[in-house]
C-alpha cells in the first residue's frame, strides 16, 4: 500500500488519476479502516488529504458555509453558529458513531463511502448543499443527490476528489431537521433516515426539501414529499400526504434490521415528525 | 515494503518510529514504542478500548495509521499518572471497583479524562453518551459512571 500526503487537492487528483489498483482517499478513516483491518478494502494507493491547507476550516462563504474536507463531526458539533442555522445537518452528522468516531469522522467520507444509510446525506441533500469536485479539468460544483451512485459507489469518476461541502444561506424563516430510526439509543445504523430543509413564508410552507436515507440503493431526494407540504400550513392533511409521498418513494431491503413493509412505513413517520420539527425551527407556531 | 518515518510527541515526549503504512496507531502504540496500555478489543471503531487523544482530540487508535501521527501530539493511558501519582479518576475507579478485567479500563479513563477536561460538570446522561463507545462486558456501567460523577465533583470542589 502507497500513502501519500498531497499539499493540494488538484496534487491528490492527479495522484489518484495515475494510480494504479484501488485507490482510497483517506479523510477521517472510520469506514476506510474498518475495511481495511477486515480485509474487505486494501487499497493500493491511499491518498490523505488532511496535510491540505483550509481542509479543517469552517468558514463563511456568500453568506453561506463552506467546510472543509476533512472537518470532523466533533468540529461541527463546537460550531455554535454553524448549529444555530443548520441544526439538522449538525446534528445528523452527530449522530454518527461515538465520542471517539465523532473525533475523526467527516461529511464528504460519509458522503463518498456511499452508504444508503449514512447519517449526514439525507440532511445534506434536504439542505441543498453541494460539494466542490476537483479533477484533471478543474474545479466544479455538484449539487450532492448527484454523488452517490448505489451501495458502496459514488458517481466521482477515477482522478476526482472532494475539497469542500457548501451550505447556502440560510436567509429567514427557514428551519431544517433530521432523524433516523434505529433499535438502540447509540451506535447503530439508520434503518431510515430522513432530512427536511423548509422556509415559510407567514405561516405556510413556500419552499421544501425532503430526503430519505436507508430506504433505496441510495439516499433519495423525494420531490413528490416536498410538493405534498409546499403551499400549506403543515396541517394534518399535508401531514398525511408527506407521509404517503415519502413511503410511496422507498424501494427498500428486507432484512435483519427491518423489513419492507416496516421501513417503508417508518419513512413517512419519521417524515411527518422530521417536518414537523423543521417547520417549528423556521419559525412556525404548531 | 518501504516503511514510513514518523517523528510525533506522545504523552509530552518526542518519539521517531518506523512503520509499515497499513500499521495502526493502535500496532505502534503497542508493538513498536511498547506502550501496552491501549487494547484491541475489536479492531473496528466498536469498543474504545483502544482509545487515545490526537491533539486533545479522543479517537480510536485502531481507527488511525501509525502514519497519521506525524507531527501530532499523542495522550495514551500511560501518560495519566504522574509517576506514582496516580490521577484523581484513577483512584476513584479504584474506590469505587469500577473494574474487573480491566480491559476496557485504559480506554474508559481516557475517554473520562477528556470528558471531565471539556465539561468539568457533566450529567449522567451526559457522562453515558460520552461513553456509549466504551464498550465494559464486566461493570455494568453503573460502578464506572458513579466514580466519574463523584471524580468530577472532587474536581470541581479542589478547583
Ligand atoms: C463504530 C462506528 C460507528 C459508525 N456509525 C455510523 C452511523 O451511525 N452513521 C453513519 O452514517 N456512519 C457511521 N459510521 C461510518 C463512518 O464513520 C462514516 O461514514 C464517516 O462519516 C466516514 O467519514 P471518514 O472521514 O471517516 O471517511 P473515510 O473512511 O476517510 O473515507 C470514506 C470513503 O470516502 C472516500 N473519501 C474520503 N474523503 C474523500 C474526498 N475528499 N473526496 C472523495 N472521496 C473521499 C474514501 O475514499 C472512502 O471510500 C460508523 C463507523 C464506525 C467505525
Ligand atoms: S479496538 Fe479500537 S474501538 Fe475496539
Ligand atoms: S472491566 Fe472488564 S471489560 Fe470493563
Amino acid at each position: 500500500m502507497e500513502y501519500h500526503t498531497p499539499g493540494s487537492f488538484e496534487d491528490a487528483a492527479t495522484i489518484a488519476a495515475k494510480a494504479e489498483g484501488v485507490t482510497r482517499f483517506l479523510a477521517g478513516g472510520t469506514d476506510v479502516l474498518v475495511q481495511l483491518r477486515a480485509d474487505m478494502v486494501t487499497p493500493d494507493v491511499l491518498i490523505d488529504i488532511k496535510q491540505i491547507a483550509g481542509v479543517k476550516d469552517i468558514a463563511r462563504e456568500e453568506g453561506g458555509w463552506r467546510i472543509g474536507a476533512a472537518v470532523a463531526g466533533a468540529e461541527m458539533t463546537e460550531h455554535t453558529e454553524l448549529g444555530k442555522e443548520w441544526p439538522g445537518v449538525v446534528e445528523a452528522m452527530d449522530l454518527i458513531g461515538s465520542t471517539q468516531i465523532q473525533g475523526r469522522a467527516t461529511l464528504v467520507g460519509n458522503l463518498c463511502n456511499g452508504s444508503p444509510a449514512a447519517d449526514s446525506v439525507p440532511a445534506l441533500m434536504a439542505a441543498g448543499a453541494s460539494v466542490s469536485v476537483v479533477g484533471a479539468s478543474g474545479t466544479r460544483k455538484v449539487p450532492v443527490e448527484e454523488i452517490p451512485a448505489g451501495p458502496g459507489k459514488t458517481n466521482l469518476a477515477k482522478g476526482e476528489v472532494i475539497s469542500a461541502v457548501h451550505l447556502p444561506v440560510r436567509g429567514d424563516n427557514a428551519g431544517d431537521a433530521y432523524l433516523r430510526f434505529i433499535p438502540r439509543t447509540e451506535m447503530d445504523i439508520a434503518v431510515v433516515g430522513c432530512g427536511v430543509s423548509l422556509r415559510l413564508d407567514g405561516p405556510t410552507v413556500a419552499e421544501a426539501r425532503v430526503s430519505l436515507g436507508a430506504v433505496a440503493p441510495r439516499v433519495l431526494l423525494v420531490e413528490e414529499a416536498a410538493k405534498a407540504i409546499i403551499g400549506t400550513t403543515l396541517d394534518e392533511a399535508a401531514l398525511d400526504a408527506l407521509a404517503a409521498a415519502a413511503s410511496a418513494a422507498c424501494n427498500p431491503i428486507d432484512d435483519k434490521r427491518g423489513t419492507i413493509e416496516f421501513r417503508t412505513h417508518v419513512a413517512g413517520v419519521l417524515a411527518k415528525r422530521a417536518a414537523k420539527i423543521a417547520y417549528e425551527r423556521a419559525g412556525g407556531a404548531k | 515494503m518501504s516503511m514510513i518515518h514518523v517523528s510525533t510527541t506522545v504523552n509530552g515526549d518526542e518519539v521517531e518510529f518506523l512503520c509499515d503504512p497499513r500499521e495502526t496507531l493502535l500496532d505502534v502504540l503497542r508493538d513498536r514504542l511498547a506502550l501496552t496500555g491501549a487494547k484491541e478489543g475489536c479492531g473496528t471503531g466498536d469498543c474504545g478500548a483502544c482509545s487515545v487523544t490526537v491533539d486533545d482530540r479522543l479517537v480510536c487508535s485502531c481507527l488511525m495509521l501509525g502514519a497519521e501521527a506525524e507531527g501530532k501530539s499523542i495522550g495514551t493511558i500511560e501518560g495519566m499518572a504522574d509517576g506514582e501519582e496516580l490521577h484523581p479518576l484513577q483512584e476513584k475507579f479504584i474506590e469505587y471497583a469500577a473494574l474487573q478485567c480491566g480491559v476496557c479500563t485504559p480506554g474508559v479513563l481516557v475517554a473520562t479524562e477528556a470528558l471531565l477536561k471539556k465539561n468539568p460538570d457533566p450529567t449522567e446522561t451526559e457522562v453515558r453518551y460520552w461513553l456509549a463507545g466504551n464498550l465494559c462486558r464486566c461493570t455494568g456501567y453503573d460502578k464506572i459512571i458513579r466514580a466519574v460523577l463523584d471524580t468530577a465533583a472532587d474536581l470541581r470542589k479542589a478547583s
